[in-house]
């Protein structure tokens, strides 16, 4: 994984709360057996008409936004389904910053595993944000993770909440798998002992 | 004396290998459950890291999501798909992993075949890349959905790196009115506490009305828990839990049955363990409910209206409820009663076990399925197919015009061929109304099998309780 330090990036709004994860990639794309490629079927059906020509009025497709790699979105992002195709698809697109009120659990933890950052901003915080996106052109933000800030054009700056032992993980680039096989014995001796209890 | 303890804090602490202050804790998993979908990229993970599979006799593995439920015999016309599936078939065969494939009397929806088959039990913590594996807590197992590069960490490690959740008791207490099933009461839960109400939480859903349910109703409240964005939901077993699971082929045998059930009898929470939410309801308040909108908290009762955008306080609220009018071409004030339907699923891993097709069944039984309305039953697994054939309920429902097939998520989520076409408007048994979920422009209606059965004679949604 990617590590993640610091990221200075053009900021698109998305003005939705509750944007579930079968709206950031629909069902018809999980069939694929890679995890590269996802990022052209990224809000699919918000991004696309039904001839296949882009929608002009979803933001992504309006040329103020090309190129964004901070996405601004309402509260509960990333609900409903387990699919870590929904960050692969995001990361694919060009995200690496995540900014919301709220993100369900499940789709926080895939964008972790992934180097992707989602940062919970409280909600008027998010909107005036969200907001500047809307109306600034070329609005750019700066994502501090050592110092958990988001910084925008003005050097206005706003902290973050975040666990520590994801940061770490982030800020280094670091392998779970590798991590937790460091206490392979912990878990040998726990599972002798698991495996002999009746259930 | 120990301090009183939840049945979530007893599961945990007695899975976790190793929890320190400042770190994930590491998880032991005793169960995962794989499909199709969720889990192609981590075994390649693991063959590009030179990893194997820790345990594979804890990874048990069907398919589910994207198959057919047309003639099995038939090859999948799904070319994507059909690779999907062998992808699974070559990585179970590579690693050792027990799969169910599309030609085993033991395929269907992972969520109903690991109770049936007596895999999901008390005090496991189980996984697996579905966000629904919270259907499992019915046992009072800690069951909860991963992503995919926690589907390769479990594979590699048997353990997941995992934040201590919150807890979260949802007290149901009384009887519930004639009609009204264990669907209305998680749709009932998850519109009082939003789609976003159980983040950060495990729910434990208690009470005289959670206890009088069956098995198989307990599955479908924990199924749903997801939608009310919780990490998972749980229920104590009790004796119809062990009544269930006995003499299944995984449930343990002799006198290691008796050991298992004397320990499964310390996991209730304990009489003034503390909750970090807690949420009392009358289960006799409980009218059978009906999602009007694009997501699951979006519900009325069935004699309710379409409400409007302008009901709700939250300028969030307000905004998705304008979005979701649109989306569903409704009007507020329409009545839910006056909504005609075009197509009706009865299936997924929320309600279409042996019970839910029974009560379907109970139903239509005798009846005819509207003209105007496309009626399809998709049980959950070939031992229900084969259960409700024994007892002549495909006879029941292909009388009455609806469509009878095999058994996998089907409609649920539209990933095979099953979908609503745009604009078609569906009463569901299923446990999502997202946008396109059920197709691109289709428009779900969540409701009980009950009331999805009814919709279908009718034509429109009838109130189950005044079903004659």
């Amino acid at each position: 994984m990617e590590p993640f330090v610091e990221h200075t990036g053009l900021a698109a709004p998305l003005d939705a709360a509750n944007v579930d994860t079968d709206q950031i990639i629909p069902k018809q794309f999980l069939k694929r057996i890679e995890r590269a490629g996802f990022g052209q079927f990224l809000f699919f059906d918000w991004r696309f008409k039904d001839d296949g020509s882009e929608n002009p009025d979803f933001s992504l497709n309006k040329p103020e936004y090309r190129g964004a790699s901070i996405l601004i979105a309402g509260a509960n992002f990333g609900c409903g389904s387990s699919r870590e195709h929904a960050p692969w698809a995001l990361l694919d697109y060009g995200f690496r910053v995540l900014i919301a009120p709220s993100f369900a659990d499940i789709f926080r933890s895939n964008c972790y595993k992934n180097g992707i950052l989602p940062i919970e901003l409280n909600a008027d915080d998010a909107a005036r944000l969200r907001r500047q996106a809307e109306t600034r052109r070329g609005f750019q933000l700066t994502v501090d993770l050592p110092k958990q800030t988001v910084s925008d054009p003005d050097g206005k700056t706003y902290t973050f909440e975040m666990d520590s032992f994801r940061k770490e993980f982030l800020l280094k680039g670091l392998d779970d798998i590798g991590w937790t096989l460091q206490f392979e014995d912990a878990i040998a001796e726990y599972e002798k002992k698991r495996d002999a209890l009746p259930a | 004396m120990n301090a009183p303890r939840t049945m979530f804090e007893k599961i945990w602490s007695s899975h976790t290998v190793r929890e320190v202050p400042g770190e994930a804790a590491i998880l032991y998993i005793d169960l995962h459950l794989a499909h199709e979908v969720t889990s192609p990229q981590a075994f390649e993970g693991l063959r590009m890291n030179g990893r194997k599979v820790r345990r594979p006799d804890k990874t048990f593995a069907t398919m589910d999501h994207n198959v057919p439920t047309s003639d099995r015999s038939l090859p999948i016309l799904d070319l994507i798909s059909a690779k999907q599936i062998e992808t699974l078939e070559a990585n179970c065969r590579e690693f050792g992993i027990t799969l169910y494939d599309l030609n085993s009397p033991d395929q269907g929806i992972v969520h109903v075949i690991g109770p049936e088959l007596g895999l999901t039990q008390p005090g496991r913590a189980i996984v697996c890349g579905d966000s629904h594996t919270s259907t499992h807590g019915a046992f009072g197992a800690l069951a909860f959905g991963i992503g995919t590069s926690e589907v390769e960490h479990v594979l590699a490690t048997q353990c997941l790196q995992q934040q201590r959740p919150k807890t979260f008791r949802i007290n149901v207490e009384g009887g519930l009115q004639e009609g009204v099933a264990a669907k209305d009461i998680i749709l009932n839960i998850i519109r009082r506490i939003g789609t976003a109400g159980g983040a950060g939480h495990v729910i434990e859903y208690a009470g005289s009305a959670i206890r009088a349910l069956s098995m198989e109703q307990r599955m479908t409240v924990c199924n749903m828990s997801i939608e009310g964005g919780a990490r998972a939901g749980m229920i104590a077993p009790d004796e119809k839990t062990y009544a269930y699971l006995k003499g299944r082929r995984f449930a343990p045998k002799g006198a290691d049955w008796d050991a298992a059930v004397e320990y499964w009898k310390t996991l209730p929470s304990d009489d003034g363990a503390d909750w970090d939410a807690e949420l009392e309801i009358d289960a006799a308040e409980i009218a059978p409910q009906v999602t009007w909108g694009v997501n699951p908290g979006q519900t009325v009762d069935v004699s309710g209206a379409v409400p409007s955008p302008d009901e709700f306080d939250n300028p969030d609220d307000q905004k998705t409820a304008e979005r979701a009018l649109e989306y569903m071409d409704l009007t507020p004030g329409q009545r839910i009663a006056d909504l005609k339907l075009d197509r009706v699923f009865i299936g997924s891993c929320t309600n279409s076990r042996i019970s839910d097709l029974r009560a379907a069944a109970h139903i239509v039984k005798g009846r005819k399925a509207n003209a105007d309305v496309r009626a399809m039953v998709v049980p959950g697994s070939q031992a229900v197919k084969r259960q409700a054939e024994a007892e002549g309920l495909d006879a029941v429902f292909r009388d009455a015009g609806f469509d009878w097939r095999e058994s996998g998520c089907s409609m649920c989520l539209g990933m095979n061929p099953d979908t609503l076409a745009p604009g078609e408007r569906c009463a569901s048994s299923s446990n999502r109304n997202f946008e396109g979920r059920q197709g691109k422009g289709g428009r779900t209606h969540l409701v009980s099998p009950e009331m999805a059965a009814a919709a279908a004679i009718a034509g429109r949604f009838v109130d189950i309780r005044s079903w004659s």
